[in-house]
């Protein structure tokens, strides 16, 4: 069976002034793969997943998302995709549904589509009683596991998820790791980016980044022996100091 | 298409749903309208008025009692002396001060011609015009009268003949000043209402970071702001009507022209004013910097309109700077559309402009909105 790639990076570069937040980055992620993307705050893994997702334009390289080019394509890449910040990116002012209703209807779902997901996400979620309760008074676990729901609506073929479990209690954080790996079982490709090492022995591979560069790029279990350590946590520090 | 209204359905619920917000939108306004257009008047009233009477006479106590008659000047100082008048000119207790001379009765019998002392306070250089007009009105009046009153003394056959200018006060007979302003204030209201909220609401998504999750969506750049601006014009156009029906209520404004062409060209104005919003929150990055330069416009842009101070007295290049000042253009429709009854071709220069003005902004409004930093 021949995988299929569904984001490939080559070279890409980006500058801010005499500054290079991201130097010449390559990596390419199977479809279907859950793909950790690893490294220390400022090592250029947001400004690298922002190129990605096309609200940033590359200073130099090149990219494929979802079989669409990072410069003249975002605009499709956008619609093959799902994207979930660090920074909590629903309407805390609007109920769940309303969002949900919301985000649906801009990505360009039918009405019916739209009320049949929403159920679905809410009997899935659990979230019958709080349905109609503003997005703000909810729990940020909570509130981290609808706004992954909500990126993966349009059925997207690559979800993008920038922190997403970042202060979060170990059980939700578990619960949203098995939301992923479901999705993941579905056949959508995950690049998820993460500060947990406990959360990168989850990934399929992960890649190690360090001052804009890739500095590791494997499985977990390869990572591990190459650099004769026990846990990825080891790995990390020993790439990241060195 | 379908895409619009569900931005527009968010909005219209985000709005609805901000408690703090809704009285702003709305009460303020008003309160605004009928606060300022009672506030906001040229008329001078209470002047205080004092003299110094070094004549003494029967004729000096009459031209007092003319300023003591007058509704305008409250007479409640005499001074024995001018230097008395000075101090308290100085301590500002008095505004308006007379000083009339000796021997001023026998000179006026004896028909020479004599100066009256008037000292105005221009600090406030327009009050100081308005109260030497009153002033002048006053004692030119009082001569009037005396020389009535000498012919008929002396029984003289030929009578002096008094000119007299009858003015006419056309669009506003009863020069009441609330009929000039309320229009004006209106303008006020529907502007600064409409620019802050547009010029916030982007910039508030950009804060909270959902503008980036919509940057990540495949939506249109003019759908999105169609959909985000539209709840502001039909809150603008609302805002224009509670204020036209309350003026009509409170200050019985009169509406001579036809209100359908005074819709037509306030739906035309928000845009402008809409556009502005968006191109001040497309370069600011949070809603404290919009604020600002909001601010800054809207007060460049009302002292330029011809609201408080006639643009003809601008120095000229001051008057080539109110050609972009689309508060002006709105101010001149009001005040032309509801108290002359003009209509649409005598309106049509401020209409092409407006509209003009409305596609540029709104142009560079989307253009400065990008999806890709």
């Amino acid at each position: 069976m021949k995988e299929e790639t569904v984001i490939k990076v080559e070279g890409l570069t980006k500058v801010f002034g005499d500054f290079t937040a991201v130097n010449k980055i390559s990596f390419h992620v199977r479809k279907g793969e859950i793909f950790g993307f690893l490294g220390a705050n400022g090592a250029g893994k947001t400004t690298a997943m922002k190129m990605l997702i096309g609200i940033s334009a590359p200073s130099s390289g090149s990219a494929n998302v979802a079989g669409f080019d990072v410069y003249t394509q975002t605009e499709d890449i956008k619609k093959s995709i799902g994207y979930m910040s660090q920074k909590f990116a629903l309407y805390d002012d609007l109920t769940v549904k309303e969002n949900i209703r919301f985000f649906g209807g801009i990505y360009g779902l039918s009405k019916n589509r739209i009320s049949q997901k929403s159920n679905l996400l809410i009997e899935e979620l659990g979230l019958e009683k709080v349905a109609h309760s503003l997005v703000g008074s909810l729990p940020l676990g909570w509130k981290q596991k609808i706004a992954f729901s909500v990126s993966l609506l349009h059925d997207p073929k690559i979800v993008f998820l920038d922190e997403p479990t970042g202060g979060v209690d170990p059980i939700t954080r578990r619960q949203f790791w098995e939301m992923i790996y479901k999705a993941a079982n579905n056949g959508t490709t995950i690049f998820v980016t993460t500060h947990y090492m406990d959360e990168a022995e989850y990934c399929d591979r992960v890649s190690i980044m360090v001052d804009g560069n890739i500095e590791a790029l494997d499985t977990p279990k390869n990572l591990k022996t190459h650099f004769g350590s026990d846990s990825m946590n080891d790995v990390f520090l020993k790439l990241a100091r060195s | 298409m379908r895409v619009i209204l569900y931005i527009i359905n968010k909005e219209f619920r985000q709005i609805f749903r901000n408690k703090g917000m809704l009285p702003i939108i709305f009460i303020l306004p008003l309160l605004q309208l009928v606060i300022l257009s009672n506030a906001a008047t040229y008329e001078i009233n209470n002047i205080s008025f004092g003299y110094v009477d070094n004549d003494h006479t029967h004729t000096s106590r009459a031209l007092i009692d003319k300023f003591r008659a007058s509704t305008f000047f409250d007479v409640s100082q005499v001074f024995p002396h001018p230097k008395e008048s000075d101090l308290a000119m100085l301590q500002g207790e008095v505004d308006v001060v007379l000083t009339i001379p000796e021997h001023f009765e026998r000179d006026l019998w004896k028909d020479k011609n004599i100066d009256l002392g008037v000292t105005i306070n221009a600090i406030d250089g327009a009050a100081a015009g308005v109260e030497n007009v009153y002033i002048t009105q006053i004692i030119k009046t009082f001569n009037k009268n005396l020389s009535v009153d000498m012919v008929q003394l002396s029984n003289n056959t030929v009578r002096p003949v008094l000119i007299e200018g009858i003015p006419l006060f056309w669009y506003n007979k009863t020069l009441n000043y609330k009929t000039f302003m309320v229009p004006g204030i209106l303008v006020l209201l529907v502007t600064m209402i409409t620019l802050f909220l547009s010029g916030m609401n982007i910039v508030r998504e950009k804060e909270i970071g959902t503008l980036e999750q919509i940057n990540v969506t495949p939506i249109k750049k003019h759908h999105f702001i169609i959909g985000k601006l539209f709840p502001f014009w039909v809150i603008g156009m609302g805002l224009l009507t509670i204020g036209l029906v309350l003026a009509k209520l409170i200050f019985a404004t009169p509406m001579l022209g036809s209100l359908a062409l005074m819709y037509f060209y306030t739906s035309i104005y928000i845009l402008v004013i809409l556009g502005m919003g968006l191109f001040i929150s497309n370069f600011t990055d949070t809603q404290q910097q919009a604020m600002f330069i909001a601010w800054f416009f809207v007060v460049i842009f009302i002292l330029m309109s011809g609201l408080f101070t006639p643009i003809e007295s601008m120095p000229k290049w001051a008057q080539f700077l109110t050609e972009f000042n689309p508060i002006k253009y709105f101010v001149e429709i009001m005040r032309m559309v509801m108290l002359k009854g003009s209509g649409l071709t005598d309106i049509l220069p401020q209409l092409v402009k407006t509209t003009l003005y409305a596609v540029i902004m709104n142009a560079m409004a989307v253009w400065s909105y990008k999806k890709i930093s």
